[in-house]
């Protein structure tokens, strides 16, 4: 039981717990067999991020995984519920789902996971890789954005701005 | 067995496919574009673990633009999905079909 407990505490323990926990939220976000309503949906996303910060966690990205909580479970999804409660989306009503079209899409997407897979196992990626070392932390992430990286910085930094006033202008009632 | 750089590859992709399977079966535009956002974050992970794996941090910064661009984004496409909302009063996909009303 101790044994038990020490292995699941453990950073490949951990990685499990993380991994099953981000699969299953994910897998309720797109088919949910108890709700259809799309804040559930909502919801079982931003524990899919949470899980996936603790992912994060894991490979010594502690930056990122406090920016996606804070940007992607904060801000995009109070936006996302704020939309949904905006437009009173209802519980979707179930509509004849078409043979055709489901059919495809689970080929299509179970030829996409073989594809993935296949490729992991012929290339086997991390087979020559040494042991890691490298952190990344606020300083030494943030050393790079204002070194290295600061002009897609300040080009996001335009973009952003471009989104802002982009948002704006769709939103006017009288769009044209 | 140690956790490698493949095995969060295939959560990667597993998390991947979750959000391509969702954009196909799924009919809400609002739950379209939240799987959007799952196939976003999957890409997220694998660039993280190629960037922890192979002792290089320019992938995490790579990771920090993705997630600035993907806010962006998301107000622009939710500022969309309302503009749409108000013309057609649905977000169901197949209501929505045609270009110009």
């Amino acid at each position: 039981m101790q044994e038990m407990l020490n292995y699941i505490f453990s950073a490949n323990g951990l990685f499990w717990v993380f991994a099953a926990l981000t699969l299953l939220f994910g897998a309720l976000v797109v088919a949910n067999p108890f709700s259809r309503n799309p804040v559930t949906s909502a919801m079982f996303l931003v524990l899919t991020i949470i899980s996936m910060a603790g992912l994060f966690v894991l490979l010594h990205a502690f930056f990122l995984a406090a920016v996606q909580v804070v940007v992607y479970a904060g801000a995009v999804m109070v936006l996302f519920l704020f939309v949904i409660m905006l437009l009173d989306l209802k519980e979707e009503e179930r509509r004849k789902i078409k043979k055709a079209g489901l059919v495809a899409g689970v080929v299509s997407v179970g030829a996409i996971i073989a594809i993935f897979i296949r490729s992991l196992l012929a290339t086997n990626p991390g087979k020559e890789l040494t042991n890691p070392t490298s952190v990344g932390d606020t300083a030494t992430l943030g050393k790079m954005l204002f070194t290295k990286y600061l002009l897609p910085f300040e080009i996001v930094s335009i973009l952003l701005l471009v989104a802002m006033v982009g948002v704006i202008l769709l939103s006017k009632k009288d769009l044209k | 067995m140690n956790v490698g750089l493949e095995h969060y590859l295939v959560v990667s992709a597993l998390l991947f496919a979750l959000g391509l399977l969702g954009v196909i079966v799924r009919r809400n535009l609002i739950v379209i574009y939240m799987s959007l956002e799952l196939m976003l974050n999957s890409a997220n992970l694998a660039l993280v673990s190629f960037s922890r794996f192979n002792d290089n941090l320019n992938g995490q910064v790579m990771v920090f633009f993705i997630i600035t661009v993907a806010a962006a984004e998301v107000a622009v496409g939710l500022a969309l999905i309302v503009a749409l909302y108000r013309k057609r009063q649905s977000a169901h996909v197949e209501d929505l079909t045609s270009m110009k009303y």
